[in-house]
Parts: structure tokens; sequence; C-alpha cells
């Protein structure tokens, strides 16, 4: 076991993509999914909130297809999102938000947690001196220009908390 | 502390999480303090960087310890381990269930240091835990008891 930096292979590399694959996809299948819950709840969605969880959904479907870019050039393969949208769909219900306030908490952790996850990623991959089969500057500038969204993401989200 | 400097923190967090884990691990199997010597090799880093984060975990109250006799969580240090465990079970799961990893716990090692507990918790909607965890947490076997866990190659 080793404490140590983790992005040092190739094959680590692209299974940390993958977990940030699977984390855009999250966001995008719940996004979905509270959105779907409220209106057949009958609540009522302001139309800024039904505008942010759909550009929520958007961004990260766009987040997800850079990502499977990445994961394509070291030959590795992504994880569809069909397969975690059939499993947010199968198991929302016992994590699923009860208002519109538990909603925006969550669309807000979503994207922290995913803003957090890149720049941990990003200082592993500085300190690490590996040759990856990709390059490194395209890689960084990738997870950099998401980073940067998933942190305004997080501070719109906190805007709309904040005016209610 | 603004959001990068907590970042910051919170991945000293993760290296601090790693050691308070593999302690309590220790404890658990053993049923007694964690040996600077068991805890380096359980950690694979040197017993002289094992020393120094020893202390920094009982500057922070989370262990005491004693010369010659070893390393023993307090009971805030514990709870953490605990937590710390938890997350980990989260990932070794996730990576069993979700992304067919046959080599989980080598994998779940070397993530560890970018899958903090808030990422874990995202992770933890899609798996299926036990309300005990992570009691259920086999030591020796290095995994959750009711993970129905793939045979590495080379077992």
């Amino acid at each position: 076991m080793s404490t140590g930096r983790a992005v040092e292979s190739d094959e680590r590399l692209a299974r940390v993509l993958q977990v940030g694959v699977v984390l855009e996809e999250l966001v995008e299948a719940r996004a979905y999914e509270h959105y779907r819950s409220l209106a057949e709840e009958g609540e009522r969605i302001d139309e800024e909130i039904e505008e942010m969880l759909l550009e929520a959904r958007e961004e990260s479907g766009e987040h997800r297809e850079r990502l499977e870019t990445l994961i394509d050039d070291l030959a590795a393969e992504s994880v569809p999102f069909a397969e975690i949208e059939a499993l947010v769909q199968e198991k929302y219900g016992r994590s699923k938000p009860e208002s519109i306030d538990e909603v925006l908490a969550d669309q807000h952790a979503s994207e922290e947690t995913a803003f957090n996850y890149y720049d941990g990623v990003i200082d592993a991959i500085e300190a690490s001196e590996t040759d990856f089969g990709l390059d490194r500057d395209r890689l960084l500038a990738t997870l950099r220009d998401i980073r940067a969204e998933e942190a305004e993401g997080a501070e719109e989200v906190k805007e709309v908390i904040d005016a209610r | 502390m603004t959001d990068q400097q907590d970042t910051a923190v919170s991945r000293g967090t993760n290296t601090a999480d790693q050691y308070l884990k593999a302690i309590y691990l220790i404890q658990e199997t053993e049923n007694g303090p964690a040996s600077t010597g068991a805890l380096a090799d359980r950690l694979g880093v040197s017993p002289a960087t094992a020393n120094e984060m020893i202390g920094k975990l009982a500057e922070r109250g989370f262990a005491d310890h004693e010369k010659y006799k070893g390393v023993e969580l307090t009971d805030e240090g514990i709870v953490r381990a605990r937590r710390a465990l938890a997350t980990y079970c989260i990932i070794e799961r996730f990576l069993v269930d979700v992304l067919d990893v046959t080599e989980f716990r080598e994998e779940a090692r070397g993530l560890e240091s970018v899958i903090d507990e808030t990422v874990a918790e995202r992770l933890d909607t899609i798996i299926d835990r036990e309300a005990e965890c992570p009691d259920c947490f086999d030591p020796v076997a290095d995994h959750c008891e009711h993970l129905d866990a793939p045979v590495p190659a080379d077992d």
C-alpha cells in the first residue's frame, strides 16, 4: 500500500478519468431525476431552477464527452452513461431530495464535489513525472476547463440558494 | 478559509485518514496498539515517515504514542478512522460493482488520495452497502466480508 500520489501510469490515469466520467454521469442523471420527480409531484418549479437543472445536465454531458475523448486516447474504455443512468434510476428513491431546497443542496454538493475531485486530480498529475500516452498539456487544459466550469456551476447554484 | 485552502486541507486530511484507517485495522487485528513497523509495512512507507505522521496525529489528538509500545487511537481518532474505512469500503465496492475491476484492492489504495469522503458519498448513491458498514470490513482479506470479490489472477 502506498500513500503516494495517485496518477503514476496510463492505467491509473484512465481509472481516475473514469471516476470523473461517473461523477459527471451522476450529475447528469440526478439532475434529470430531480426535474422529473418534482414535476410528477406537481411541485411548482421556478423557471430559473428548471433552466439550471437542464443546463447542469447538458454541461455534465459535455464534460463526460471531453473526458471520454481523453480515455479513448489512452486506449481504455469509458463507463457507458446508460449503465450509470440505470443505477441512478434504480437507487434514486433512497437518496431522493424531498423539496426544491433539497434538490438545490444536492445539485450544489454535486458541482462542488466535482470541482474538488478535478482539483485533486490536477494536483496529482502535476506532481507526477509519468510520460503519459496522451498530450499532458491537452490533458491538463481539459481538466482545468472542466474544473473552472464546475466552480462556476457551484457558484450559480449557491446564488439561487441564497436568493431563496 | 477559501475553497482552494479547504481543498488543500482536505487532501492533507486524506493522507492522515489513510494512517488512521491503517492503525485502526492493525489494532483490530492485534487487539492492541499498532507498532510503527507494522504500520509502515501496511502503508508501504519507511518507519521514519510513519513516525512523523504518528507524531502529527498525536498532536491533533487522534492518537496516543508510547515508545516501544506503539500507537493507539483515541476515541476521536477511532471515529475518524471508521469514517475513512467507510470511504475506503465505498471505493472498493464501486470498483467491483460498477467498474468490474478485478484488482480492486490495489486500485482502491491508489484512488484513496483523490477520492475523499464527499466524492465517496456521491459514489455511494449507486452502490449497495450493508447498514453495518464498516464493521463488516475484514482487515485480513482487506475488503468487506459481504463483497462478492473477484479473485485476482495472482491470488
